[in-house]
């Protein structure tokens, strides 16, 4: 099948291009970029004036729930909010029951997600048997299975000592360990953010040292394995500092933040006790949250990920200090990014390319997706004058616990394609029972 | 007529919230004294008494102020109720209002669970102790004490001497305190801090024995011997001869200082025995003060004068 969108703004700093072009995509590849083009006999012509075509989005740190918790997310569900949220692939993280400490369950993932057919599901593997910590699980198994990256998210490996084996392992592979940093004797009961939301609502503090001192603990351990580190979630002016200064000291250092992180803080949490606001790490304070809309503007932050945790209502719709960790987010993310950053000026198109597709595919070693003849036709098409309200209806993920229920969010993805695959058509999740390779 | 439609915390009433409590508390306090302690206030209102966590104290207050105003009155308690069996909330007080109850007095182990409870019923709500949060009738009964005392609130110097960041009597007591007027003092051990006592505009500090001869009233806090997750004081002993009140710091008191105590007590750590039974001590009187303040809390909330029956 091929497909010619007419007219759609280019935005791919890969290939320095900022303008409008016609893009013939043919097959599993885009054939051609050219100021004007004509369609192919048979070509689909889609009329893109107005709206923006780039890579295909990645969101390196989501949770499918599948296998273990069907009934919050399976690789179907998620793939179909991956793809109404605009994404051509996920990274999912390994604390799914069984956990992914094996080849078998990454070749389960990727298996299941090529029958769903919708994008490209990336496992991330256990670093650690069960995700405990004490036992180094079969990373150079699941390497040859696919797995794209290493973590123990949702803890964090406690022990340095076992991190140290860790790392050293993993760097001979040219992956990289993706780090929870939680150090577990600090945040002990923790569920809110200790401090000024930790005293007016009367529940432990999770303090912000809890998380800045694993993120110095992690680069001083990959300065001394030369395992490629990234940390996930960064919440913390403070840990941004950090990872700055790592960075200009020329360490394989990167990070990732949410949007929640990005646009809200404990702040928002008011006396309605609002689960969709309990994170992991939690909201932090305004300033930490204007540090890191300054960190993703300037480069020191390399992705924004969404850490989509989707939740079943009876584990939300309850007491805050009983109620999960966690909110849904790839359906919000793009929304949440165009409205409160790109649109009002704030973030070039080009940056958002950037944290949203190049610099996310570069932390998995996944091979570059372009804008350009010969490369692989994973797009992903915007419109920047559609506006959506989130409803529980309009999210596509079988979870709704959203922080962002109700609101109602400036620019969207419309279309989207997987190797050639038409995904995503004006917003509408594509129906494709078709195998992806 | 109260500002607000439930009592979830102090931090939302306004200082003629607490004088009309305050004074209507006044005013039952001589049906208290009568030989048949009963007026007809809120005849036929049904009262759910919902203690998801031990209380024998506040329990018992609310019980007996329940009965003084006529109230149709249900105990429900966490260990006899469908919550241990793994019921959710929502679905424990979805239940409960299917059978058309007025007012639910809530005490739980988790914070922010009255202002769930709100949210699935159209019934009043009262806070008895949330976790960590608030314990506003408790602060009320302080406030009603302390200005029996001294007849006023405003200027007062408080210090609140103890476990603070385990204290949900604390969460309520400061801003009660420093709405009406009175100067707070937080003193504990640093490990017992409230995380953000600028949130409370008070200072904070470890040394009770600077501090102790310039207050007007010494509150000393229980330590939640049953919280202590993670010991964060080395000994009971230890605790004692820094923080705890006795005799020795009680001398070094202003001579009209009195002293509080939310109990249970833990005597002979946070406040020795005869410090406890000495003629500064308001501890029983706090007790007293707990069934006129709930009596008239539940009065107020459960419609006041336009209930249709005068107290």
């Amino acid at each position: 099948m091929a497909y010619l969108l007419k007219r759609a703004h280019v935005v791919d700093p890969q290939v320095g291009l900022d303008d409008v072009r016609d893009v013939l995509i043919d097959g599993e590849k885009v054939a051609a970029v050219a100021e004007s083009l004509d369609a192919p006999e048979g070509a689909e012509v889609i009329d893109a004036s107005g709206k923006y075509l780039v890579p295909g989005l990645v969101d390196m740190h989501v949770h499918f729930r599948d296998p273990g918790f069907e009934y919050k997310e399976t690789i179907e569900t998620g793939a179909r909010a991956a793809t109404h949220g605009g994404f051509t692939d996920v990274a999912t993280m390994p604390n799914t029951d069984p956990v992914t400490d094996n080849g078998a369950e990454v070749r389960y993932q990727i298996d299941r997600s090529r029958h769903a057919g919708l994008c490209h599901v990336r496992p991330i593997g256990a670093l650690t048997v069960g995700e405990k910590g004490q036992t180094l699980a079969e990373i150079g198994d699941m390497v040859m299975e696919g797995a794209v990256a290493f973590s123990d998210d949702g803890h964090g490996v406690q022990s340095a000592g076992m991190m140290r084996t860790c790392m050293e392992y993993v760097s001979q592979f040219d992956k990289v360990v993706s780090a929870h940093c939680e150090v577990e004797s600090l945040t002990t009961h923790g569920v809110i953010n200790e401090g000024r939301a930790s005293t007016r609502l009367g529940m432990f503090g999770w303090p912000a040292l809890g998380e800045e001192l694993e993120i110095y603990r992690d680069i001083e351990l990959c300065r001394m394995t030369g395992c490629a580190l990234h940390i996930a979630h960064i919440s913390t002016e403070k840990g941004l500092e950090l990872v700055r200064a790592a960075k200009a000291e020329g360490l394989p250092v990167t990070c990732e933040v949410t949007p929640h992180h990005l646009f809200l803080s404990e702040e928002d949490i008011t006396d309605a006790y609002d689960t969709n606001l309990k994170m992991n790490p939690p909201l932090r304070t305004a300033a930490d949250a204007a540090a890191l809309v300054e960190g993703i503007l300037d480069g020191s932050i390399d992705c924004v990920v969404t850490d989509h945790a989707p939740h079943a209502p009876h584990e939300k719709d309850c007491e805050w200090e009983i109620a999960f960790f966690g909110i849904v987010g790839l359906e919000t993310s793009l929304p949440l990014m165009l409205t409160n950053l790109v649109l009002p000026g704030k973030m070039s198109w080009s940056r958002l390319v950037e944290v949203m597709a190049v610099n996310p595919r570069r932390c998995l070693r996944l091979p570059e997706v372009r804008v350009e003849a010969g490369s692989t036709a994973d797009l992903t098409l915007i419109d920047p004058a559609a506006e959506v309200t989130v409803t529980e209806d309009w999210l596509q993920s079988r979870s709704k616990n959203s922080a962002w229920l109700g609101a109602t969010l400036a620019g969207a993805a419309c279309d989207v394609f997987v190797a050639g695959r038409h995904t995503l058509t004006d917003g509408v999740v594509t129906p494709v029972r078709r195998v992806l390779r | 007529m109260l500002s607000v439609k439930h009592l979830i915390d102090t931090t939302s009433l306004t200082a003629d919230d607490i004088t009309q409590i305050l004074d209507t508390a006044r005013s039952f306090s001589e049906v208290n004294k009568r030989a048949i302690k009963k007026v007809p206030a809120l005849r036929g209102r049904t009262i759910v008494n919902l203690f998801l966590e031990p209380s024998t104290r506040t329990k018992s207050s609310f019980e007996l102020a329940e009965k003084r105003l006529s109230a149709d009155s249900l105990s429900m308690g966490g260990a006899t109720s469908s919550v241990v069996k793994g019921e959710s909330l929502a679905d424990t007080i979805e239940t409960i209002d299917a059978m058309n109850v007025d007012m639910f007095i809530c005490r739980a182990r988790l914070a922010g669970t009255p202002q769930k409870i709100t949210e699935h019923t159209d019934a009043i709500v009262i806070n008895a102790g949330d976790g960590k949060h608030q314990h506003p009738t408790q602060a009320m009964l302080d406030l009603y004490t302390i200005r029996e005392n001294f007849g006023h609130l405003d200027g007062l110097k408080v210090a609140i001497v103890g476990d603070l960041s385990h204290s949900r009597v604390c969460g309520s007591l400061v801003p009660a305190l420093k709405t009406m007027g009175a100067d707070v003092t937080l003193v504990g051990p640093p490990t017992f801090q409230v995380d953000d006592p600028d949130y409370y505009g008070v200072p904070q500090t470890a040394d009770l024995d600077a501090v102790i001869p310039e207050m007007d009233v010494v509150y000393m806090l229980r330590v939640q011997l049953e919280r202590m997750e993670g010991a964060a004081i080395p000994s009971r002993r230890e605790y004692n001869r820094l923080w705890g009140l006795d005799m020795a710091r009680v001398n070094r008191m202003k001579p009209e200082a009195i002293i509080c105590h939310p109990g249970p007590m833990n005597r002979g750590m946070e406040i020795n025995a005869d410090v406890a039974d000495c003629a500064r001590s308001r501890i029983l009187d706090q007790v007293n003060a707990g069934v006129l303040t709930r009596m008239a809390e539940m009065y107020l909330l459960l419609g006041g004068e336009n209930n249709g029956v005068s107290a």
